[in-house]
């Protein structure tokens, strides 16, 4: 399955919202986010996603595992944790084979993998947030993220995004 | 204005909407696009999102089998 390589034009304006706060950054809830995510913004919702705790590392820039943060401690963590392409499975993760497994079923069975949903929500123009706080504790900067990332936001800016609207926690 | 066509009869939820809504995209006032789709989520969703978002839903038609044809004017 192609990954759409170009720009929407024309939106027209979106009547319903849906926020996600992304908090687990396990393989299996990041697929679950990302298919909503990109479902609704396709059926013309306006969607956020709030990236927190182990779920910014779906949004490094780096999606391997690489000595990511400031500070040593951040930076262990960091590597231990990994980027989009190291999330673990919630459940039977076998040592990273299971995300393996995964991504293989999907290819073969003609569903979106992680990583082409993530692509696709870039395409798609949803709005990814970063939580200030887990990046103060985890040593991340803006920098360290996917340029997509539009911003980084406390709780209140947030609460402000998705009112009026549905919020999901994964 | 012109036709255009899009199958998405071997997609799988979300993206039988992705790619109806990223075609859509590409067209300009007045074009269609003719969307074959399978019965289901797809069937039931496609042309009631098209609507929803300002779309003009021309047709929607049985092809063969499972497959079914919807024709949406931007």
């Amino acid at each position: 399955m192609g990954i759409p390589d170009f720009t929407l034009d024309n939106q027209p304006k979106a009547q319903k919202k849906l926020s996600l706060i992304s908090f687990s950054g396990d393989f299996d809830k990041l697929v679950a986010t990302f298919t909503l995510a990109t479902g609704a913004a396709a059926v013309g919702y306006e969607v956020n996603i709030f990236f927190t705790f182990w779920g910014l590392n779906a949004i490094k820039e780096k999606q391997g595992r690489a000595f990511v943060g400031k500070g040593f401690l951040p930076k262990l963590f960091g590597f231990f944790m990994g980027g989009l392409r190291s999330a673990p499975v919630s459940r039977l993760n076998f040592l990273g084979l299971s995300p393996k497994i995964f991504r293989y079923l999907m290819r073969k069975k003609n569903v979106a993998t992680l990583e082409e949903l993530v692509e696709t929500a870039k395409v798609l123009e949803i709005n990814m947030y970063a939580c200030e706080m887990a990046m103060h504790i985890l040593g991340l900067e803006k920098s360290d993220f996917i340029h997509e990332v539009k911003g980084v936001l406390g709780v209140a800016t947030f609460l402000d995004l998705s009112e009026g609207g549905r919020t999901i926690f994964i | 204005m012109a036709t255009y066509q899009i199958d998405i009869t071997r997609e799988h939820c979300p993206m039988t909407f992705v790619k109806t809504k990223i075609q859509l995209s590409k067209l300009q006032s007045g074009d269609v696009l003719e969307v074959l789709l399978t019965e289901g989520e797809p069937l039931e969703n496609v042309p009631k999102s098209s609507r929803e978002q300002g779309f003009n839903v021309l047709e929607v038609s049985h092809v063969k089998g499972l497959v079914h044809k919807v024709l949406i004017q931007k």
